[in-house]
C-alpha cells in the first residue's frame, strides 16, 4: 500500500476540498440567490456591489403571494391535478405491474418493449392531436383534459418502477395464497399490496413529481386563469409584472417546496423514482 | 384437484394477465398510439384540425418545413444544445461522482455535499428558467461578478444578444441537468469491486491508469445508457428555453420543440407543425429503437 500524509497526498487533498468547494457554488448558488432574493426588496436585488445576504430581510413578496387568490388558486390547481393523477396513475399501474411480475404470457416481451418506448415519446408530437381531441371532445380547458393528458406520460414510469419493485418480492407469498385456493386478485391485495408500500410510496413521489413539473400541456391545453398551475403561473408573473423579481422568487421558491419536502424526507424513494427510467 | 377446475384454473392463468393489464393498455393505446397515428394523418392534410373535412395534401408540408431555413436552424440550434448538454452533463456527473466516491474526504461532508449537489434536479424547468433569467439579467449578479473580477469589460445581455443566448440556455440546461449522470455514477462506482483496484495497487498502478483501465470500463453501461436518454430528453426540451429566450432574438436558439409550438399555437398552421413533430417523433424513435437494442444486449 501507498504510504500516506506524504507532503504530494496532503497536496491532494486539498485540491481535492478546494474542488469540491468550487463544485458546491456551482451546484448552489443559482439556488441561494433565488432563495436569498425571494427576502429582499425589489431595489436590493440589483444593489451593486450585490448583497450576499439580504441587508433588509422582508416578508413582502410572500405575502404578495399568498395574500392573491388568483396565485393560491394555481397552487390548489396544481396539488389538485397531480394528487389525482398520481392516485390513479398508482392504482393502473399496479395492476399493469402484478400481469407483468407474476405471469407469463403471449406478447409479454413486446408489450415490455412497448411500455419502454413509448418513455421517450416526445411531448410536442402527441400535443397537436391531444389539442384536437381536447378541443373536439369540449374539454378545453378543464382538469379533465390535464388529468388525461398527465396519465399518459406518468403511466409508463409508474409501470416499469411498480414491476421492477414487485419482481423484487418473492413469488411463495402469493402462490401460498393459490395454494389455500384463492384468486391472484385476493393474492394482489391481501399479501401483495400491503409488502408493495415502499414501491407504491416511491411510485406515488416520481408520478407526483412529473405532473407538478409539467409545462407544455398545462400551456397550451387550459386558458383562463382559474385554471392554471403553479408552473404557467410562474411565467404569468413574469409577463405582466417583468420587474418584481422578489415575488417571482418567492413564487419559485413556494412552487418548489414539495419537491425540496419530499427530497428531504424520503431521499431514497425520490431518487429510486428519478432514476428509475434510465437504470434497468 | 378434479380435471375440470385444473383448466379452469389455467383458463384463469391465460386470461388474467391481460385482464391486469387492460386499463394500461386502453389508456396507452387510445391516448399515445391513436394521436400518434392522428398527428401523422394530420401531417398529410390541409387545414387539419382546424377544418371539419380537411383535404389530402400530400407531402406538401414536409417540403414546406425542408425549404424553411428556421427549421434547419432549429435542428441545428437543437443538435448544438443536446450535444453540449449530454457531454457536459456527464463530464460534471463523473466529476462530482469520482469527487464523492473519495475516500479523502470525511463521510459526514460526504453526504451534506451528495445532497447539495442533487439540488439542481429537483427544480422545475419554469423556475430553473426564471432563476437563470434572475442571474443572467443585464444588470444581474453574473455580470457584476464577472466585471468585478476583470473578465468582462461591459454587462452582456446573455440572454437578448444573438451570439450568447444559445451558450446561455445551454449553460443553464447543463447546470440544471448532470445530477441524473452525477446520481447513476456513484451508485455505479460503489458497484466496483474493491479488489480490481487493490491488484491494480499490487501492480504498480498510478491513479489515473486506474481510472482508465478498471474505473472508466465498468461504469461503461451506465454512460452508454444515460447518455442515449439524456439526448432523446434534451432533444425534447421546451419549457426552459420557451420561458428564458422563447426561441429568440431572431431565431438564435430555435429549436425544434419551440419551432413547432410556435408553427401550432402563434401561426396556427397545424398541418405544418404536424409535419415538424412526426420529424421529431422519427428522430426519437431513432434513438429510442438504439437504446431498446442496446439495453437487450446487455
Amino acid at each position: 500500500m501507498r504510504k500516506r500524509h506524504t507532503t504530494k497526498d496532503r497536496l491532494i487533498t486539498v485540491a481535492l476540498h478546494l474542488a469540491l468547494v468550487a463544485g458546491l457554488f456551482f451546484a448552489a448558488f443559482p439556488i441561494y440567490w433565488m432563495l436569498t432574493s425571494s427576502f429582499k426588496s425589489n431595489t436590493e436585488i440589483f444593489a451593486l456591489p450585490p448583497t450576499i445576504l439580504p441587508k433588509a430581510f422582508t416578508l413582502e413578496a410572500y405575502a404578495a403571494i399568498l395574500g392573491d387568490p388568483v396565485k393560491l388558486r394555481f397552487f390548489f390547481n396544481s396539488y389538485f391535478v397531480a394528487f389525482v393523477v398520481t392516485v390513479l396513475t398508482v392504482l393502473i399501474a399496479l395492476l399493469a405491474a402484478y400481469g407483468f411480475s407474476r405471469f407469463n404470457f403471449r406478447g409479454k416481451g413486446s408489450l415490455n418493449t412497448l411500455i419502454i418506448s413509448t418513455q421517450t415519446i416526445p411531448p410536442i408530437t402527441l400535443l397537436i392531436p391531444f389539442f384536437g381531441l381536447v378541443v373536439s371532445y369540449r374539454i378545453f380547458d378543464t382538469y379533465i383534459a390535464l388529468i388525461l393528458t398527465y396519465l399518459v406520460f406518468t403511466l409508463p414510469y409508474a409501470i416499469l418502477l411498480m414491476t421492477g419493485y414487485l419482481n423484487t418480492l418473492p413469488r411463495d407469498l402469493d402462490e401460498a395464497v393459490a395454494v389455500d385456493g384463492g384468486t391472484s386478485w385476493t393474492a394482489l391485495w391481501r399479501v401483495i399490496v400491503p409488502i408493495s408500500l415502499p414501491g407504491i410510496v416511491a411510485t406515488s413521489v416520481y408520478t407526483f413529481l412529473l405532473c407538478w413539473n409539467e409545462f407544455l400541456f398545462a400551456l397550451t391545453l387550459t386558458k383562463s386563469t382559474s385554471m392554471r398551475t403553479v408552473p404557467i403561473g410562474i411565467q404569468l408573473l413574469m409577463g405582466q409584472h417583468a420587474f418584481e423579481w422578489n415575488q417571482m422568487m418567492a413564487m419559485s421558491v413556494l412552487g418548489s417546496l414539495p419537491l425540496l419536502l419530499i427530497y428531504l424526507i424520503a431521499q431514497r424513494f425520490f431518487l429510486a423514482g428519478m432514476t428509475a427510467g434510465s437504470v434497468k | 384437484m378434479t380435471r375440470q377446475k385444473r383448466s379452469r384454473h389455467r383458463l384463469k392463468r391465460t386470461v388474467a394477465p391481460y385482464l391486469y393489464l387492460s386499463p394500461s393498455l386502453v389508456i396507452i393505446g387510445l391516448l399515445m398510439l391513436l394521436p400518434m397515428v392522428t398527428v401523422i394523418s394530420y401531417s398529410f392534410q390541409n387545414s387539419a384540425v382546424l377544418r371539419r373535412d380537411p383535404s389530402f395534401a400530400g407531402l406538401k408540408h414536409y417540403q414546406a418545413i425542408f425549404a424553411d431555413p428556421v427549421f434547419w436552424a432549429s435542428l441545428w440550434h437543437t443538435l448544438y444544445f443536446t450535444c453540449m448538454s449530454v457531454v457536459f452533463h456527464m463530464t460534471i456527473g463523473m466529476i462530482f461522482a469520482l469527487m464523492l466516491n473519495s475516500d479523502r474526504i470525511n463521510p459526514t461532508l460526504r453526504n451534506i455535499l451528495r445532497v447539495l449537489y442533487i439540488l439542481p434536479w429537483l427544480f422545475t424547468a419554469v423556475i430553473i428558467a426564471v432563476i437563470w433569467r434572475l442571474l443572467l439579467e443585464p444588470n444581474g449578479v453574473v455580470n457584476s461578478i464577472l466585471m468585478q473580477l476583470g473578465l468582462i469589460g461591459s454587462k452582456i445581455e446573455w440572454f437578448s444578444s444573438p451570439e450568447t443566448a444559445l451558450h446561455a440556455v445551454t449553460f443553464a440546461n447543463i447546470w440544471a441537468g448532470y445530477p441524473l449522470f452525477m446520481v447513476s455514477l456513484l451508485a455505479g462506482l460503489q458497484g466496483i469491486p474493491k479488489d480490481f483496484y487493490e491488484a491494480a495497487d499490487i501492480d504498480g498502478a498510478k491513479a489515473y491508469q486506474k481510472l482508465i483501465f478498471i474505473t472508466i470500463p465498468q461504469l461503461m453501461p451506465i454512460i452508454i445508457s444515460i447518455s442515449l436518454l439524456d439526448f432523446i430528453w434534451t432533444m425534447q426540451v421546451f419549457p426552459l428555453i420557451w420561458i428564458t429566450t422563447g426561441g429568440g432574438p431572431i431565431y438564435s436558439t430555435e429549436v425544434l420543440s419551440t419551432y413547432t409550438y410556435k408553427l401550432a399555437f402563434s401561426s396556427y398552421n397545424l398541418s405544418q407543425a404536424s409535419a415538424s413533430a412526426v420529424v421529431i417523433l422519427l428522430i426519437s424513435l431513432g434513438l429510442t429503437l438504439f437504446y431498446i437494442r442496446y439495453q437487450k444486449a446487455r
